[in-house]
């Protein structure tokens, strides 16, 4: 099934070393998905564990020290010709975790929303520019006179919305959201969450929409992969991930969630992961393979057989 | 004061003063905290939750007054104390606090020794090898691997949990009887939030503290309390055991947080979102604050404040909902929802 949808995004062992060359740090290693046009695609993991760097690449803000991403079959990382940054600048947006922080303070929301449009068309008519500001405002669901007032005027969730509104109006079709919710308060999380499916409903938006938070990534996202330590070790269908969990590390995760919901709660059993419960061997070294349609796990041999147990 | 009533704050108003300007941020509020309980404090950020706890400790902001009402510990009222002196025979020894960002509440130049060790010469009176032994065995009851050579480092040598457990140490330091936790885990990742919570609760139990969480999120709210207070604009609109407001919720404001929760949602569909914004608390809250917010609200919610109807011995909630009179207003889907996947049992 997933042959016939249109990829959208390939990252093909992507890697990202920090640090110096004698000291390299490996953020992340050896990461391979694909984003679907249309379709949300969740990346969890815990802080530290390379999700945001992967974004951050695809964006061409972290640069590659491995492997390759492509957009719409054109490969974007390293070093590419001009036109095909600006057009990864304007089909590719971002954003961000905290609206506190990533606005800025000095610029009134007109600027901020349309900083995007001054660097991509440089010649746009005031008055063209003015319209499109009003219509991104409207469509993250802000007044269109918003747009002369400064960010310190808004309450969080509308701080969120003004970020949005700025990678909308680039009229962009794929959309790294970085954490979006995390530094909102519980009633408005529910408002941009509902703003970002209603978007991508609207546009047929992709969205990869990184968390740390397993239960929120189930409401909004298609396909989830979860890393750890810069590796992917399980990618699957939300449902199918939470029903058929193969990996001791999504396990883990997934036993951690905290429900709203005091019987569970006190029933609940906590699962501890630790790296080395594997016993990998250079024998049998781990390999990251698909054990079911649009299901991969990272495992050895030995741990791969009985993963195909569990699913039969 | 009853005997199992540990701390009891008696119709108690702060206010602030902000450019000339009067912010009522706790509006007559009376909650008693039982000995030994775990109390969960439950609102949206501006609510007030913070500023409540606050005031127990003498840490309010300098443009921050007690403009009413008493806070009763150990019959002594705590709202009348003036004096920093008065303060530090409460703050800490009596009432100790976990902040939310560990980055940020331990002092980076300083080892995370020496910062435990000022709490317990300060608190326990010990002095040389015998403090420095207490201060290593702090470490050790939070659950820090080696102690010893922990002792001497740095907080930037710590992982965020393990700041955590720093933040912890300190505080237990000081033996306490309340531990205040204001956001303990927001910062700190799904897995790790389960540890400290874990701890906290293993030290609880352990020590026979009472304990007073503060936070938005609803998932820790399940899991850790014993009772909860839901906090808006201000004000308590309800208290009850942890299952009589999860399952069996009664003010308005409480369904709409429970609504909103993703974890609840239905795939493909709309989250409930609640309209508008909390009331500005620069004016005078007329009737219930949450009633312009409220789609099914009553006329007599924008006149007159509703006042504390039983639901049971332990469950109160501020509506007029809850009036004989009022008509019959049902809550909405999502609240039945969790009573039939969580509350199997439950009446």
């Amino acid at each position: 099934m997933s042959e016939t949808r249109e990829k959208l995004l390939e990252v093909q062992n992507l890697s990202v070393t920090f640090g110096s060359r004698r000291h390299p740090f490996k953020a992340v290693d050896g990461v391979s998905f694909d984003v679907y046009k249309g379709e949300t695609f969740g990346l969890v993991g815990e802080s530290g564990s390379g999700k945001t760097t992967i974004g951050r690449a695809i964006i061409r803000v972290n640069p590659v020290s491995g492997g390759v991403i492509k957009y719409a079959g054109e490969i974007i990382s390293g070093k590419v010709s001009r036109a095909t940054d600006k057009r990864v600048i304007r089909n590719i947006q971002m954003v961000f975790q905290d609206p506190m922080a990533s606005l800025n303070e000095r610029a009134k929301v007109d600027y901020i929303v349309s900083e995007g449009l001054y660097s991509i068309h440089r010649h746009m008519p005031e008055a063209e520019r003015k319209e499109r500001v009003a219509q991104a405002l409207r469509d993250v669901g802000l007044l269109p006179e918003f747009a002369s007032r400064f960010p310190h005027e808004f309450s969080g969730g509308q701080r969120q919305r003004i970020g949005i509104a700025r990678a909308l109006i680039m009229e962009p079709q794929f959309i790294v959201a970085d954490e979006p919710i995390s530094a909102l308060d519980v009633s408005i999380r529910a408002q941009v969450l509902n703003l970002m499916s209603r978007l991508q409903k609207e546009r047929g938006l992709a969205y990869l929409f990184i968390a740390h938070d397993l239960s929120v990534v189930r409401f909004i996202s298609d396909r989830i992969g979860v890393i750890y330590r810069g590796q992917l070790m399980e990618l699957a269908g939300s449902e199918q991930l939470f029903a058929h969990p193969l990996h001791p590390y999504t396990k883990a995760l997934l036993s951690a969630i905290p429900m709203p919901d005091p019987v569970r709660e006190r029933n609940k059993k906590l699962i501890v992961y630790d790296p080395d419960q594997h016993g990998y061997t250079p024998a049998d070294p781990p390999r990251w393979e698909e054990l079911e349609p649009g299901h991969f796990v990272r495992g050895s041999q030995r741990e791969l057989d009985a993963y195909r147990k569990i699913l039969l | 004061m009853q005997d199992n009533v540990i701390l009891s704050f008696e119709d108690l108003d702060i206010r602030f003063t902000l450019r000339g300007q009067v912010l009522n941020a706790i509006r007559g509020i009376s909650l008693d905290v039982y000995r030994g309980e775990s109390l969960a404090i439950v609102g949206e950020s501006g609510s007030g939750k913070s500023v409540l706890t606050k005031s127990a400790m003498g840490l309010l902001d300098a443009n921050g007054s007690i403009a009413g009402g008493h806070i009763w510990y150990d019959d002594k009222d705590l709202a009348a104390f003036k004096t920093e002196k008065e303060w530090l025979t409460i703050r800490g020894r009596e009432i100790a606090m976990v902040m939310q960002d560990p980055m940020t509440s331990l002092n980076p130049l300083k080892t995370v020794g020496a910062q435990i060790l000022e709490a317990v010469q300060l608190h326990q009176g010990l002095r040389g090898p015998e403090a420095k032994a207490a201060a290593v065995q702090a470490l050790a009851d939070v659950g820090i691997p080696d102690p010893q050579a922990r002792y001497k480092q740095y907080p930037h040598e710590f992982s965020g949990g393990m700041r955590q457990r720093v933040v912890i140490a300190i505080a237990m330091a000081c033996r306490p009887k309340i531990l205040i936790c204001d956001e303990p885990t927001t910062a700190l990742d799904v897995t790790i939030q389960a540890q400290i919570l874990d701890l906290i609760r293993t030290l609880q139990k352990k020590l026979d503290l009472t304990t007073i969480y503060i936070t938005h999120d609803l998932g820790v709210v399940a899991n850790v309390a014993d009772r909860i207070a839901v906090m808006y604009a201000g004000d308590i609109v309800e208290v009850g055991s942890c299952d009589e407001v999860f399952y069996d919720p009664r003010h308005p404001y409480t369904w709409a947080l429970l609504s909103s929760l993703p974890q609840l949602g239905v795939k493909g569909e709309d989250l409930y979102s609640i309209q508008g914004t909390p009331p500005n608390l620069f004016y005078e809250v007329k009737g219930d604050a949450f009633a312009p917010r409220n789609p099914k609200a009553l006329k007599i919610d924008f006149v007159k404040r509703p006042p504390y109807f039983d639901v049971s011995p332990t469950h109160k909630a501020r509506t007029w909902l809850l009036d004989p009179r009022a008509p019959k207003v049902e809550p909405p889907e999502h609240v039945y929802k969790l009573r039939e996947r969580g509350g199997v049992g439950y009446v």
